[in-house]
């Protein structure tokens, strides 16, 4: 049951996608013929009950995890046509990512845990500095740079994660669940600055999620229901 | 679209500092591996110094009992023996080894195997000629009188009633001879002309080197006495020459074969340095050498062990962590660069606290000893005291931690490398 209807340039295709796992003598259907696009700028959310495939699409279009069948296309890269290592150049150039366990890295402070992309990316290290900084200014954790993860808690280190995933400029952001570990009123103010960087930057954010509340700040919500798209709204 | 910028600035800070921190992220586990290293380190350079050391003992004993650092023979006399395979003329080649650098001391000698009776006993035994001057230069045998003198200075001989001309005898043979210091000894062999070499001689000393066939089988005269005896002119069987240390040995000897060669008195005359003169010692050296680098390796095997269990869990314990790393676009290579940094850097900890105190701890060993008076007698075979200093020096000091560090760094590969194989999802849902 579909009610949404294209109206933009797609910034992700996932066409006639299955994914199965097999576990001993068993195979689960992951995703079953998912066909799902999300356009640039979007700010959408994957919601569905435990099992129902939401994290294997999520890491499938953020190129973590292959298909078995079907094409992904994001950013006009088709996956199917990449290798490991263009994949990860993609990943680091063009897709952010929020986990629900925020996964910093642990020895790193704030500040460098924001940089480290960049690192990788090859800037300048003043360059970095600089933006590293003003991003953790803009998720309001000016002040904690210097911390290290376990100085912080959860909803900062997931404010860190956030200004780790846009630092680089990605054109979409993956959060897996990025509230559930929150209380409501951190998952908010998250969920505010997600939607602030949303409107100010235009860049796509996908979740995955249980949460009501990222339901209802996601402008377009699809269900996933045994690996299949059992409906998707626009708001 | 910001994608990499093209001038890439050096990014060892970041991933130094990654590392470092990581390596002090379990201390306890870290100061467990740089223990393992450094005890390997520290037992290597103590067991290298200490059998250099012993070797050195070993030679120096050979060499100062017997042998010299170099000799200077007739050809073809050190592999037969022969009486009249003589330095015709030693004095101009004694002379100009003398004034050569790095030469400590030179003197001649002249060996004949002769029949030496008591009044009781008979037995075979190789008469040395030696100057009682020099002698003491370039040997310990004065040292090892145990009874009695050394031998005079000027020895009266020839006249009819002259006393017999002294002798220094072998312990074990003094023995076997039942003599003592004072005794009358007859020695009966053949001369350089052929003629029947006979005197008799007087105990004036006994040694006792410790060494069994040394202390069993010679006798001691001056050399005079056995030119007289023994029809041999001015000649000698060997010149033999000590040098500064054993690392000068090569370049004397190339000294020597270079001007000698050019005397009319060296014609004939051959070099042989105390390797080529004592071989049994350098391969029984050599023998234990090789026993000592299978002791050193398998003790290297299992530190590698201790090191690669540590190793391994540090990395799969974090596994997630590099999953997360390689979706956020680090790549596999980084990783592997991450952790080897990581390893390097226990490394060098591991092997610059070895050295500092596998160093300590053999240089007071090197200062005081160490007592072996247990084994003093295998020692005695070897001229050997009851103490054995180990010597420390650059090799014995940096070849353990060299081979610690490069066996460490090739067992750090294995975790890395099988990290690098992982997939981004699989490293993330790993447990």
């Amino acid at each position: 049951m579909y009610s949404y209807k294209r109206n933009e340039m797609p910034i992700v295709e996932v066409r006639g996608v299955n994914k199965v796992y097999q576990q001993g003598d068993i195979r689960i259907f992951a995703l079953k013929d998912v066909d799902i696009t999300f356009d640039s700028g979007s700010f959408a959310a994957i919601a569905g009950p435990s099992g129902s495939g939401k994290t294997t699409l999520l890491n499938i279009v953020g190129g973590l995890d292959l298909p078995d069948t079907g094409e992904v296309i994001v950013d006009g890269r088709n996956f199917g046509e990449m290798s490991q290592g263009q994949l990860a150049q993609l990943r680091l150039n063009r897709i952010g990512f929020v986990f629900q366990s925020y996964n910093l890295i642990p020895v790193l402070s704030a500040l460098e845990n924001v940089e480290y992309v960049m690192l990788l990316q090859g800037v300048g290290k003043s360059e970095r500095r600089e933006r590293a900084m003003a991003m953790l200014e803009e998720v309001g954790l000016g002040d904690k740079y210097n911390n290290r993860p376990a100085e912080l808690s959860g909803g900062q280190q997931q404010r860190v994660a956030v200004a780790r995933s846009i630092v680089s400029d990605p054109a979409i952001v993956l959060a897996d669940e990025p509230t559930a570990n929150l209380d409501s009123k951190t998952g908010e103010g998250l969920l505010r600055i997600m939607a602030g960087m949303n409107e100010k930057r235009k860049v796509t954010f996908i979740f995955s999620t249980h949460d009501t509340m990222v339901m209802d700040y996601a402008h377009r919500l699809v269900n996933l229901r045994d690996g299949r798209v059992a409906d998707d709204q626009i708001k | 679209m910001p994608m990499a910028h093209s001038h890439v600035r050096p990014k060892i800070t970041l991933d130094m500092k990654m590392a470092w921190r990581n390596v002090w992220r379990n201390p306890r586990r870290t100061w467990l591996t740089v223990s393992a290293i450094c005890f390997a380190c520290v037992v290597l350079i103590f067991m290298l110094s200490f059998q250099f050391g012993s070797y050195e003992t070993m030679i120096n004993s050979s060499i100062k009992i017997n042998t010299g650092h170099l000799q200077v023979l007739a050809r073809g006399y050190f592999d037969e023996k022969s009486i009249r395979k003589v330095v015709e003329n030693p004095d101009p080649v004694k002379e100009l080894i003398a004034g050569m650098d790095l030469v400590e001391a030179v003197t001649v000698r002249a060996n004949a195997f002769s029949l030496v009776s008591s009044q009781k006993r008979t037995y075979g035994a190789m008469v040395v000629g030696v100057d009682p001057v020099l002698e003491p230069r370039v040997s310990r045998l004065k040292e090892l009188i145990r009874s009695g003198e050394f031998l005079p200075d000027t020895p009266e001989s020839g006249g009819p009633d002259a006393e017999p001309d002294p002798a220094l005898v072998g312990a074990l043979l003094a023995r076997n001879l039942k003599v003592r210091v004072g005794d009358e000894l007859t020695v009966l062999g053949q001369g350089r002309d052929g003629s029947v070499a006979a005197a008799i001689l007087t105990v004036c000393g006994i040694y006792e080197s410790g060494m069994d066939e040394f202390d069993r089988n010679t006798l001691h005269i001056p050399i005079k006495t056995f030119q007289s005896v023994y029809s041999m002119g001015p000649a000698v069987h060997e010149i033999i020459v000590n040098v500064n240390s054993l690392t000068d040995v090569p370049a004397v000897k190339k000294n020597i074969i270079n001007r000698v060669n050019h005397l009319p008195a060296g014609e004939g005359l051959v070099v042989m340095d105390w390797d080529e003169l004592v071989p049994g010692l350098t391969q029984s050296i050599r023998i234990d050498l090789v026993m000592g680098m299978i002791f050193w390796l398998l003790l290297v095997i299992v530190v590698a062990f201790s090191i690669l269990n540590t190793f391994l869990m540090a990395v799969f314990e974090r596994t997630r962590e590099f999953g997360v790393m390689m979706a956020i676009g680090t790549t596999p290579q980084r990783l592997v660069k991450l952790l080897l940094y990581e390893s390097g850097l226990m490394t060098v900890v591991g092997v610059c606290m070895g050295i500092v105190i596998g160093c300590g701890v053999t240089w007071v060993f090197q200062v005081y000893g160490i007592d072996m008076s247990g084994s003093s007698e295998i020692l005695e075979q070897y001229g050997m005291s009851g103490r054995i200093y180990p010597r420390l020096s650059p090799v014995t000091a940096l070849a353990g931690p060299l081979l610690v560090w490069i066996i460490t760094l090739a067992v750090a590969l294995y975790p890395a490398l099988k990290i690098k194989g992982m997939k981004p999802v699989e490293a993330m849902t790993h447990i």
